[in-house]
């Protein structure tokens, strides 16, 4: 059986790169006891896949991992041992089973959700009212600027550099949702920006090229040790069928079609993404 | 189900971000952490870390290993004495590593002071910083430490606010090149005196008294030495004249301790569980400590007598208990000699019980005998997996000269065995430039190498699968003290090299060259570490001056600056020829002669005497030899 585990990765674990944090778990799930399968072969390892790398300095509300287990009752249970296996920084927010036919969540990931925002350390900058930290430091001047920046420009042309070529991108089409968000923050006074970006494994927009973008646009330098990135939550793209197989892919499809007449008749509308761990598989 | 697209403000709410909990605070900024390669070697909260409240303790203890993180949190010893000094509730024990070069040069820079890792707390405020001396080449590491923490480096220039500084390890058997560094040492096994050395210090404390005077008490408790409470005069021809205490009252010897009872002391069950990949990046079991075999150039085979086995079954336990609360997917033994444990097959046959729980077993370098093979074969892919032999010298003369007892009759046959069994790939390990070393025994290395391939190519064509690979590995030796061989020469670096070249002059002429690889070091490493071994009170300020133009790192060889050493000698007037090229008169008072390590100087003597003439000496299972360790009332030779 397949389980999608939903986690959170904050505070000293923000420094602590996707591939520890891949071995942070392996070892996590035997301390759990959790009865994970492993692959054939002479060295076998745990079957075990992330849905999309977070980079070192981000932290996340919404990080996505599979795993397969041999035993069929999988829960709350197991998920309360895998919370005693976890250090500070690092807690599991649930879980949900995935059928056998399930595709992975790497191949699934289609979009993400972020907040910006100036890291406390620099709240005096941003009072003293320099570069970009003025921009965050007033939420209207920050709307402001997002909508001049995104909404305005038909088109948001960067370079992206690689180590042979630099190539030309539109970001505009990447970029789902980008708002400055009104509503004041529990702790720093300063504006915050929301992001929704095409992520994945063919597309994929990193949050940190949106900001510099951003900040060339504003015409200050961008300085990426000022701000605190977090992620929300990751994505499927709700038009994706997220089974293989030819059964599972139709039986899929009719429950998704009649949802979305249910939805119809309610007058409400259909959501265009599914939380990686809120999938309305087929169960029976 | 409901399916709903949230809005940004549901999404917001249960973010972490709103939610206030409490995280522990970091003594470096993000900039900093964002911008040194691993930021996680300076963070801590690992796995299985000791958290307590440091207001609720009496005494605070910075446990350090003076190298990267990644070697530091592979050290057992360590581990040990952190589990065992936070059993105490009065004790706070946290780590301390090397920061790595990138930040090094920011904290000189901003002035921020070295910390802890687990509290993140300055190393300065501690009342104690324990130093581990694993190997010389990381001396200059060691005064990183004390001038990151902003102590000053010299001991005669700490106040009462400055902590003790201890030292233990086994390069604290010569103490004397770091004197001018360290408040105390710990000279022998950490498990018995710590407890003593510990609540004096909380008495003394309490009555008020001074550094000095704690100092003056603590030389008391057996196996403390107190370098300032010596002095050292030396001759004209600059071997010491004395060494003497200072103080009526201070003991002119030092005795090493020993842990005689190791199956019951305190061993880490739950091990650190570091984020970033380690070195030894696996549960760690220590059978036994010491060893039966007295090779005549092994300082560990002498100092750490007498030997002592773990009980299987304390073993057994431990590896359980470590296992679940790691989560490791390893487990590798740990000893000298791993197959004198007399309880090995046990041992084995238990934790090969782990392994269909996915847990790998990782062997220490077994006797290469039927067993070693089957236990072999039943653990690692045959294929991929190599053979390891460390003859340590080419010919059998100079085999007896090191008593080293094993001979080619025996190699051959392990090797052959391994063959039929499918092995392909052997290692060979040699030291060159050991004692009475002729250009003959050198060039019996790769001669012997050729052999190992000509038994492969006995076999017949049709049962082997292709070439094997008989790589040979020469490292130089280096006289340590505690050692038959503390009096022997060594040479400078182009003696070295030569040695090297005939070597690698004679595999080329072996017919089946093409089966041998060999692998040589540099020698500016070895000659340096010759000086540091075997130094007096002398070498003192060229560590401070190598330190100061810039030596870090010293045993990681992208980091390692000969020149600046070299000027550093210089610039001080010391000779590096005086401590290396010598052979040193068996009546000569050596810088360690104070320490007492269980093993008399006339057996050493004894030794160095007999391995001139070639004569073997049996290990202590076949006879004892009286070395002087029975003193301990303990080792197979004890009442046996």
């Amino acid at each position: 059986m397949n389980i999608r585990i939903k986690f959170q990765k904050y505070g000293a674990m923000k420094f602590i790169g996707h591939l520890d944090v891949m071995r942070f778990f392996q070892k996590a799930i035997r301390r759990a006891g959790i009865e994970i399968a492993y692959s054939e072969g002479f060295s076998p390892h745990q079957i075990m896949s992330f849905a999309a790398p977070l980079g070192v300095g981000l932290t996340s509300d919404g990080e996505y991992l599979d795993i397969s287990v041999n035993s069929a009752d999988f829960g709350q249970e197991e998920i309360h041992r895998l919370n005693q296996a976890m250090v500070e920084g690092i807690s599991i927010l649930g879980y949900q089973k995935v059928p056998d036919m399930g595709k992975p969540s790497m191949s699934l990931v289609a979009a993400a959700d972020y907040l910006v925002y100036v890291k406390p350390e620099y709240a005096e900058e941003q009072q003293a009212g320099d570069g970009m930290a003025s921009i965050f430091g007033d939420s209207k001047i920050l709307q402001e600027k997002v909508q001049a920046f995104f909404e305005r420009q038909g088109e948001i042309l960067v370079t992206k550099k690689s180590k042979k070529s630099s190539i030309e991108i539109d970001l505009k089409g990447l970029i789902y949702k980008m708002e400055a968000l009104q509503e004041p923050a529990s702790q720093e006074s300063g504006g915050r920006l929301f992001l929704r970006l095409c992520t994945g494994s063919s597309n994929n927009l990193k949050p940190e090229l949106v900001l510099e973008a951003f900040c060339n646009f504003c015409g200050v330098s961008y300085d990426p040790f000022l701000f605190q990135i977090h992620r929300l939550e990751v994505y499927a793209k709700a038009d994706e069928v997220p089974v293989k197989g030819e059964q599972a892919r139709t039986e899929y499809q009719e429950y998704i079609e009649r949802m979305k007449a249910s939805y119809a008749k309610e007058g409400k509308p259909f959501p265009e993404w599914f939380p990686l761990a809120e999938i309305p598989y087929v169960t029976r | 189900m409901e399916l709903q697209g949230k809005n940004t403000s549901e999404l917001l709410r249960g973010s972490h971000h709103n939610s206030g909990k409490k995280e522990r605070k970091l003594a470096l900024s993000d900039k900093i952490l964002l911008s040194v390669e691993k930021p996680a070697r300076y963070i801590g909260g690992e796995v299985n870390a000791v958290m307590k409240n440091p207001d609720q303790v009496d005494i605070r203890f910075a446990m350090c290993f003076p190298d990267v993180y990644e070697i530091g949190m592979s050290h057992l010893g360590l581990q040990i004495l952190y589990d065992m000094f936070n059993q105490r509730e009065d004790v706070y024990c946290e780590r301390v590593y090397s920061p790595w070069h990138d930040l090094h040069k920011m904290m000189k820079e901003r002035r921020i002071p070295l910390f802890t890792l687990e509290t993140q707390s300055p190393v300065r405020e501690m009342d104690f910083l324990g130093i581990t001396i694993q190997y010389e080449m990381c001396y200059t590491n060691i005064l990183q430490i004390l001038d990151l923490s902003q102590i000053p480096l010299l001991a005669a220039e700490r106040t009462e606010e400055d902590p003790l500084v201890i030292g233990g390890g086994p390069c604290a058997y010569n103490p004397e090149p770091l004197a001018d560094f360290f408040d105390m040492f710990y000279i022998g096994e950490g498990e018995t005196r710590y407890d003593d050395l510990l609540n004096l210090y909380k008495a003394h404390r309490t009555e008020g008294g001074s550094r000095q005077e704690f100092l003056r008490r603590a030389c008391h408790i057996p196996g403390i030495y107190v370098p300032s409470l010596y002095e050292t005069a030396y001759q004209e021809d600059g071997t010491i004249a004395s060494f003497t205490p200072k103080y009526e009252d201070v003991p002119p010897t030092v005795k090493k301790e020993v842990e005689m009872d190791i199956t019951h002391t305190p061993y880490p069950r739950k091990p650190l569980v570091p984020f970033l990949k380690v070195t030894q990046d696996r549960a760690v079991l220590e059978i036994q400590r010491g060893c039966i075999r007295g090779c005549r150039f092994c300082q560990a085979g002498m100092i750490y007598r007498p030997t002592r086995e773990r009980d299987v079954e304390m073993l057994k336990e431990c590896a359980s208990e470590m296992l679940r609360a790691s989560g490791h997917e390893e487990i590798s033994l740990s000893s000298l000699s791993s197959s004198d444990y007399s309880q090995l097959s046990e041992l084995i046959d238990f934790l090969m019980g782990f392994k269909e729980k996915g847990v790998n077993i990782s062997l220490p370098s077994l006797r290469i005998d039927a067993f070693s093979l089957d236990v072999m074969g039943k653990v690692q892919d045959v294929r991929k997996s190599s053979l390891t032999f460390a003859p340590e010298a080419g010919s059998q003369r100079l085999r007896d000269v090191i008593n080293k007892g094993l001979t080619e009759e025996v190699i051959l046959e392990g090797a052959g065995l391994a063959f039929e069994g499918g092995w392909q790939k052997v290692k060979l390990y040699f030291m060159l430039g050991l004692p009475t070393e002729t250009e003959e025994d050198q060039r019996e290395i790769p001669r012997l190498a050729e052999k190992i391939a000509r038994r492969y190519y006995e076999i017949p064509k049709e049962q082997r699968k292709g070439k094997c690979q008989v790589t040979i590995s020469t490292s130089f030796f280096v006289p340590k003290p505690f050692t038959p061989f503390q009096w022997a020469p060594m040479y400078d670096r182009d003696g070295y090299l030569a040695r090297a070249r005939i070597v690698n002059e004679e595999m080329k002429a072996q017919l089946n060259r093409k089966s041998l690889k060999y692998n040589w070091h540099e020698a500016d490493v070895t000659v340096l570490e010759g000086v540091l071994a075997r130094g007096d009170r002398r070498i003192g300020p060229v560590l401070a001056k190598a330190y100061e133009k810039g030596c870090l790192f010293d045993s990681w060889s992208e980091s390692f600056h000969n020149e600046l050493w070299m000027e550093a000698f210089q610039e001080c007037g010391v000779s590096i020829d005086f401590y290396n090229l010598r052979t040193r008169s068996t009546d000569e008072i050596l810088p360690w002669d104070f320490i007492d390590c269980g093993v008399s100087k006339s057996f050493l003597k004894k030794e160095w005497e007999r391995a001139q003439r070639g004569e073997v000496t049996p290990n202590c299972r076949q006879q004892c030899s009286g070395c002087g360790a029975a003193q301990f009332q303990g080792g197979v030779c004890y009442g046996g």
